[in-house]
């Protein structure tokens, strides 16, 4: 059984221009230790998935239409709010795009970093702190024990996004998810948080849910992916075969406009056009209007993920008819 | 922390010395003196009187020895109560609005705050809405409508309290409802806009991400940001209740600091209104300064710079 | 060579922008009708009303309302509704010249300051600063007395109290708006100051100026009611919303209408106002729109 079973996931929001389905029926497994990448340009649903899963996302205007998450035979999506919260931030872990602001300015990180052990464990105080600086001095702190009084805007962004890390793993969570954490950061830090996470899950044993729209970091870090599409999953296999075998135009197009991905001198490509409106959606494949091998049978219908290789789906018509072969 | 109060209080002193001259001078350059209205004076009768209290010798020397006495904290003698000095005069009334002002601020707290929280964590709802409007009336009702009124409904008609004076606690409910209810609705309203923007912002989000209850979210991690603005706002609010209370002071007939001012402005006492304006000022000022000690203590961002 | 920053395109998509956003919110619509209302209602409606502010004719003194005297007559029998509506002209008038009185100085200082910068804005601050110690209440209530009821004198006093806040929001603006590369553009170009100042500056600080104003004007019209409650505010044989409010309040017991209906009025016009402000606040400016 895997450790977490999400099916069917779908959430929508209730804006002025009509109801948004910002995740569109999105299943996938994730099993113990392992890490998956969840990739998608900005807007794709893939923050969305991860709040529906913490439970974050603010009801109004949003809504889980429907769907169930099992975590330990436990529906993540439709359950008490206590019981929920027992999990969230100790079994469950999150940490955020926004190392600058995601940590409360008005109180010590110490008090922060130890909050989830106060929270969860029935620990004095004494020896939550002990372990905060532990858990300090796990992710590269200097001076952890002097640091634990300080307050957030003495430190730089990756330091801020170090102690985040510290404070989502001081439970010792089976689950991390990561969305986008190196984003905001400057690129030898990224290597370094990067570094980090991955040293720390090993040791941990843990998985990873790691949110990116970063295809390079998904290529060294990740052990399955999702990629999704204006909310909807669009393939999802092996790292390996992901970027070996692409079984969905969209995914193509993404890898080949990666600069590091490609030879030396060659231009560049460019996805013509920009994501859909997703108040507007396409009837047929979202991905048609801007995809370079599409017909006209794209556009009729919604196209289902399916298993085109072993291990590996896609929810392009052509490639499963067996018509295109993007490799 | 001590250099900055200590550099706050030296900046202090020239303001004073600002306010003093121009209240000095605005004094002296209106027409009529404090002896002008006494009719059956003679003309000799007030020679004396100018004579006794200074106010024969020439303007710039009156300034000099005003300022010189009161830098040794002597306000000098009121011009229309005999044998009293202003000190005495603002020592006995100024009790009377300082403990009008903190009923008043009591009463703006306990309601404000609980409404703005209640507000802010259910926006555009019933709870929203229904305090919020209520505060926008508190803004609009001057106090000078909502003071006569509450005078006739509860202390005339339904005599559950006095309408004037200032003897037990019944005198004492009237004048601070009315004095607190502009600041309890300004404050729900600093509340709410507090609190709303730091229920927006991501480290709300890392709390609930973390587990913490609602109640917790709020508590301890939305309040301190979320009141700031009103914290910045109470010291001009207990300035505004202390100060501004000589329409509430008028109409319930407190004996308090604010209408001994308006009488000694209209009877001309000189020394008692140079008196009374740099006691205020000097109680504005020292109300900023706490309000911002507070601020620093509140917001450590506050604290490096 | 006319080089012009094109106030006309840019400008007119945001002020339509705002427009669609004020037109959204039904309380400032609401606010923004009703003072129009109240408005046309006191400039036309003396005119209408077949009774004069001044006639007194003690027989009909102290009258509840009637269908001959809408609003009951005062205790010399002169009609409360002909003197509210007059009351509100000058209470509104008061309200209008004080506030233009506390813009002009406002703007102009926060502007200079602003846009020269350095040690000027830093002493000009400072005075602001120094300005806010000051029990502003006080000096105008001194103004009044010492200085005699005067009705000009009355705008001055109000104008002079109101025109901090203006200041500091717009010297803030107009810091902001240097940065700007249309202004550095007029700069480098050797435009004379007072051409940028006036012709760049100001306009574009224009919808600050307005949702300000809107919100400066009943605080104005609540200070005018505090002076005439004291009696230091207008004198009579002329009256405001705050002179008739003071009466109201000294006949309350007798004749509780007479305190009402001014009373109805004054704060029906500090609500309206205000919500109406807070509107255009929303609609020209969506960040400052949390409280």
């Amino acid at each position: 059984m895997p450790l977490l079973d999400v099916r069917h996931l779908t959430t929508a929001f209730h804006t002025r221009a009509g109801i948004v389905r910002a995740v569109n029926d999105v299943s996938f497994t994730l099993e113990k230790g392992e890490t998956l990448g969840l990739v998608g340009e900005s807007g794709s649903g893939k923050s969305v998935a991860c709040y529906s899963l913490m439970g974050l996302v603010p009801q109004p205007p949003g809504r889980i239409e429907s769907g169930t998450a099992l975590f330990d035979g436990l529906d993540l999506l439709h359950n008490d709010p206590t019981r929920l919260r027992s999990i969230r931030g100790k079994r469950i872990s999150m940490i955020f795009q926004e190392p600058m602001t995601s940590l409360n300015p008005y109180l010590r990180i110490g008090d922060q970093l130890i909050e989830p052990l106060l929270i969860h464990e029935k620990i004095d105080r004494k020896t939550a702190v002990a372990r905060g600086i532990a858990a300090l001095e796990e992710v590269g702190i200097q001076d952890a024990a002097k640091r634990m009084k300080s307050y957030p805007h003495e430190f730089s962004g990756g330091m801020r996004q170090r102690v985040v890390i510290a404070m989502a793993l001081i439970t010792q969570p089976e689950i991390l998810i990561a969305d986008e954490p190196t984003t905001a950061l400057d690129v030898t830090i990224q290597a370094q948080i990067l570094e980090l996470i991955r040293s720390l899950q090993k040791s941990k044993g843990m998985a990873v849910i790691f949110v990116t729209h970063d295809l390079g970091i998904v290529s060294n870090f990740c052990d399955r992916v999702l990629v999704m599409y204006a909310g909807r999953v669009v393939e999802t296999g092996a790292v390996r075969d992901i970027f070996y075998q692409p079984q969905h135009p969209y995914n193509r197009a993404l890898q080949k406009s990666i600069p590091a991905l490609q030879p030396k001198g060659k231009e560049l490509y460019t996805i013509p056009g920009a994501p859909p409106s997703l108040t507007q959606l396409p009837p047929g494949c979202p991905f048609a209007p801007r995809c370079e091998f599409v017909v006209e049978k794209c556009r009729e219908t919604p196209v289902p993920l399916l298993e085109t290789r072993p291990g590996h789906s896609s929810a392009c018509l052509r490639v499963q008819q067996g018509e295109l072969q993007l490799s | 922390m001590f250099r900055f109060v200590a550099i706050r209080t030296l900046q202090a002193i020239p303001v004073l010395l600002i306010i003093a001259t121009m209240t000095f001078f605005m004094v002296h350059a209106a027409p009529g003196g404090p002896f002008s209205k006494e009719r059956k004076v003679t003309p000799e009768v007030l020679r004396n009187l100018e004579a006794q209290y200074g106010l024969d010798k020439p303007l710039l020397t009156q300034y000099g020895n005003f300022l010189w006495k009161a830098v040794h904290g002597d306000l000098g003698p009121s011009f229309k109560y005999a044998n009293r000095t202003v000190s005495e005069l603002i020592g006995d009334s100024f009790p009377v609005s300082a403990e009008l002002g903190f009923w008043a601020m009591l009463i703006a707290l306990a309601i404000g705050l609980p409404a703005g929280i209640l507000a802010a964590l259910k926006p555009n709802s019933w709870l929203d809405y229904l305090p919020m409007s209520v505060a926008m009336l508190g803004i609009c009702i001057p106090t000078f409508v909502l003071g006569p009124i509450l005078a006739l409904t509860f202390g005339i008609r339904l005599e559950w309290f006095d309408a004037s004076g200032w003897f037990s606690w019944r005198d004492r409910v009237l004048p601070a409802i009315t004095l607190g209810f502009f600041t309890a609705a300004y404050i729900a309203r600093l509340t709410r806009g507090g609190m709303l923007d730091v229920m927006n912002q991501d480290f709300i989000r890392t709390a609930r991400a973390k587990g913490a209850s609602e109640v917790r979210v709020l508590f301890y991690h939305a309040l301190r940001g979320g009141l700031l603005p009103v914290i910045s706002y109470l010291g001009p609010a207990i300035a505004a209740e202390i100060t501004g209370s000589f329409v509430v002071e008028t109409i319930f007939n407190v004996p308090g600091l604010g209408r001994y001012f308006i009488l000694s402005a209209f009877n001309r006492d000189y020394t008692m209104v140079l008196g009374t304006v740099l006691f205020y000022a000097s109680i504005i000022i020292l109300l900023n300064l706490v309000v911002d000690v507070l601020q620093v203590l509140l917001n450590p961002r506050l604290r490096f710079d | 060579m006319v080089i012009e920053p094109e106030s006309e395109e840019p400008g007119s998509s945001l002020w339509s922008d705002a427009r669609h956003r004020l037109f959204k919110n039904k309380l400032a619509v609401f606010g923004g009708i009703t003072v129009l209302l109240i408005g046309l209602v006191c400039l036309l409606g003396p005119l209408v009303i077949s009774y004069r502010e001044s006639d007194q004719n003690l027989q009909i003194a102290g009258q509840a309302p009637s269908a001959a005297h809408w609003m009951g007559t005062d205790n010399l029998g002169r009609d409360l509704f002909v003197r509210v509506l007059k009351g509100g002209q000058i209470s509104m008038l008061v309200g209008l010249c004080a506030t233009a009185v506390s813009l002009t100085i406002g703007v102009l200082y926060g502007t200079i300051s602003g846009y020269f910068g350095g040690k000027l804005d830093a002493v000009m601050m400072r005075f602001v600063e120094i300005m806010y110690a000051m029990p502003f209440a006080i000096f105008v209530v001194l103004l009044m007395v010492f200085f005699g009821k005067n009705f000009v004198l009355l705008f001055v006093a109000i104008g002079a109290v109101e025109w901090l806040t203006m200041a500091r929001i717009i010297r803030g603006q107009v810091l902001s708006l240097r940065q700007q590369e249309f202004i550095e553009a007029a700069i480098a170009l050797g435009l004379p100051k007072h051409r940028i100042i006036f012709r760049h500056l100001i306009p574009n600080v224009m919808g600050t100026v307005i949702v300000y104003a809107t919100l400066t004007i009943p605080s104005v019209m609540l200070l005018e009611g505090v002076l005439s409650f004291l009696g230091l505010g207008i004198q009579p044989p002329r009256s405001s919303w705050g002179v008739l409010i003071q009466e109201g309040a000294t006949a309350i017991e007798e004749y509780p209408w007479q305190l009402l209906f001014p009373a109805i009025f004054f704060s029906l016009t500090l609500f309206s106002l205000n919500f109406f402000g807070d509107g255009l606040r929303d609609a020209l400016d969506p960040r400052a729109s949390k409280d």
